[in-house]
């Protein structure tokens, strides 16, 4: 059994398909800033109306994650709940799964640890290079992610997005956005990309300010307490010949 | 000391009066403490065994209230982990302490087994003692695992399942074994329940009486020193030995100022980087088990390494037996053969201060060979890993097999009478 999985798990390391790092894309950096709340902020409004309908956030509660990010509880039941959920309940998503499976193959995944499994860094990219391919299910396919079984929910802000490579380029490393066909600008929608990928690092692990803010104070009180202790085991040591 | 008694109150030894009559008190103090004498030029490689305890305490009191948060089921095992990350108050600290623990404990043990090599601490008298720890470490390493499977995450279900297939490679009992450990033709929610009754029940129990009986053979035969020395050999009129310290006060005051340090090096990778790049947490762990997604690479966490590497390393059949399981005898052997130390040590001297060229070169050698092969454990598989990795294997067991010819052989000198003075 073991060397069955072995085998398979090398077959897929080899094939190009697995992850954005295996695809040989290369990777546009990103780096999240949890401080910056209005993102974070646009970024939940982005999950909310375009993701959140397919992918639940399954184990993060809505109540945290607008206290988190510092929206009213009012605000966040009329803007961002759509299933008549109350605050505190976990973001799940109304979709059933079964029907989710005939329309996807596959029920669409919950994303609350995706940024973990992944990273936000690949979550930005992936969302850059979805682009038009007619031989797939839903007419698209991605840069980072081969083959993916997923339509891009957000065309409608990026527009129809292109190889740009002469024809028969094996592995196309250009994409060009038709201009005029999205509501965004590619600034603007880079920004968006940004927005979701940086919100999807917080909701990944959503102590992680406290837990760094508080991890200061514990280093700060360790260091103080080792100067005594070291200095109690000096007055101890200096009978010892 | 003496001006000390004239101050401690009436009650309290009235207190202690009373007790001692009842209970050891004072004579268990001053046996396993005040009186216990530890040789005074102990160094860092000494501080290793109380963080060892200090770890373990940390695993029971985190481990407890884990328990309390967490759900050992199929459908609830994997969510309420993340209830106890983001629900639970400090659920998450309590989570970190306890998987960074884990790491920290296996970093401690081997230290403290680097230790006993470094300075035969296995010798004689010493040999119950080192077989006792290396008890400790098997059902740590067995603890390490069935708690792996309880967060349920993808990896979690695939490293077991790749561990627990090991043993269907055993010849004619194999498949029934492998069914017999998992409690079903697959792992499943009885698996997990089982791993989970043996994780926070049955082994913690095992390894704190173990760990008890440690301290008990400690304290029978003494410590070593790094020199070799004895300290027994040289003793006052009293009977105290002259290059002796009692534990208490002053390896107490060490090792607090050393779980200072510790605790400082601990919580900066709790609360800065409790993923480890990945090591202590490994990434696919943050996606539900999922029997029909594997991951992508599946190495089991770092500790494991330098022997999933030895068992990889096995690659050919031999007498009509699959490889696989020649591979399951070579990594049995290979945790179990530390265990013969006391008897292939033939050497005059204890220490490697004293050993000679021989002894501390095989040393390097072992030591280099385990980094490596814990390095090509967490690898990919490919053609000169693992012929790198059967290198590393034969140099593994040649530190140990050729132990009674070169510590015989080479020139040693021998170890100083007294403890130089500090």
């Amino acid at each position: 059994m073991s060397v069955r999985i072995l085998l398979l798990a090398a077959a897929l390391a080899a094939s190009p398909t697995v992850l954005g790092a295996a695809t040989g894309w290369p990777m546009q950096p990103m780096t999240p800033d949890l401080e910056d709340q209005p993102s974070l902020q646009r970024g939940l409004g982005l999950y909310a109306n375009y993701c959140l309908g397919c992918h639940a956030l399954g184990f993060q509660r809505y109540e945290r994650t607008a206290d988190d990010l510092g929206i009213p509880h009012d605000v966040a039941l009329n803007e961002l709940v759509f299933t008549g959920q109350k605050i505190g309940e976990l973001m799940t998503t109304a979709m059933d799964p079964e029907s989710a499976k005939a329309w996807f193959g596959a029920p669409p995944p919950d994303l609350t640890m995706v940024a973990r499994v992944r990273s936000p860094e690949w979550i930005y990219n992936y969302l850059k290079t979805f682009y038009i391919d007619e031989s797939r299910p839903f007419g698209v396919n991605n840069k980072v992610f081969g083959n993916v079984g997923m339509p891009h929910a957000l065309i409608g802000l990026q527009g129809a997005q292109r190889e740009a490579c002469p024809a028969g380029t094996a592995d196309c490393r250009e994409l060009v956005v038709e201009a005029g066909s999205g509501l965004l600008t590619q600034e603007q929608y880079d920004q968006a990309a940004y927005d979701l990928a940086n919100f999807l690092h917080y909701v990944g692990e959503p102590m992680r300010l406290e837990r760094q803010r508080l991890g200061i104070y514990v280093l700060i009180f360790l260091a103080v307490f080792g100067v005594f202790t070291y200095l109690l085991n000096r007055e101890f040591w200096k009978d010892v010949h | 000391m003496e001006q000390a008694k004239g101050r401690i109150p009436k009650i309290w030894s009235s207190l202690v009066g009373w007790l001692d009559e009842r209970f050891p008190v004072t004579e268990t103090w001053e046996y396993h403490l005040s009186k216990y004498y530890a040789p005074k030029n102990h160094n860092f490689w000494y501080l290793m065994g109380w963080l060892a305890t200090f770890v373990l305490v940390n695993q029971l009191l985190t481990g407890i209230w884990l328990t309390m948060s967490y759900i050992p089921s199929g459908e609830g095992a994997f969510a309420s982990v993340e209830y106890i990350m983001r629900d639970v108050e400090f659920g998450w600290l309590l989570r970190y302490l306890h998987s960074t623990g884990a790491s920290a404990f296996f970093i401690i043990v081997y230290l403290h087994m680097f230790r006993g090599l470094m300075y035969g601490s296995y010798r004689k008298p010493r040999e119950l003692l080192w077989l006792i720890g290396m008890a400790i470490y098997l059902v740590l390493m067995a603890e390490g695992f069935f708690g792996y499977l309880l967060p349920w995450g993808n990896m979690s279900y695939w490293g077991a399942q790749v561990i627990v297939s090991l043993f269907g490679a055993i010849p004619f009992v194999g498949p029934d074994l492998m069914e017999w450990i998992r409690g079903d033709f697959l792992m499943s929610e009885i698996t997990l329940n089982r791993f989970f009754a043996l994780h926070v029940v049955a082994l913690p129990l095992l390894l704190v009486a173990l760990v008890f009986v440690h301290f008990v053979a400690l304290h029978h035969v003494g410590s070593t020193a790094p020199d070799g020395v004895d300290i027994k050999k040289h003793k006052d009129a009293s009977g105290k030995p002259l290059d002796g310290i009692p534990f208490w006060p002053y390896s107490v005051t060490h090792d607090v100022h050393a779980t200072v340090v510790f605790l400082f090096i601990f919580c900066a990778v709790v609360f800065f980087a409790p993923e480890m790049g990945g090591y202590f947490l490994e990434k696919p762990n943050f996606e539900m088990a999922n029997p029909l997604k594997t991951p992508e690479h599946i190495a089991p966490v770092w500790y494991y390494t330098p022997f999933y590497a030895m068992l990889r390393a096995a690659t050919y059949p031999l007498f009509g037996v699959p490889a696989k399981f020649w591979g399951l005898v070579v990594m049995a052997a290979a945790i179990v053969i530390p265990a013969l130390l006391p008897w292939l040590d033939r050497s005059p001297v204890a220490s490697m201060r004293c050993k000679g060229l021989a002894s501390k070169s095989m040393l390097g050698v072992f030591v280099l060979s385990f980094l490596v092969l814990g390095y090509l454990g967490i690898t990919p598989p490919s053609p000169w890993a693992t012929a790198l990795a059967q290198l590393c294997t034969v140099l593994y067991f040649a530190y140990f097999m050729l132990m009674p010819w070169y510590t015989q052989v080479e020139k040693t000198t021998p170890p100083p009478e007294r403890i130089a003075p500090r």
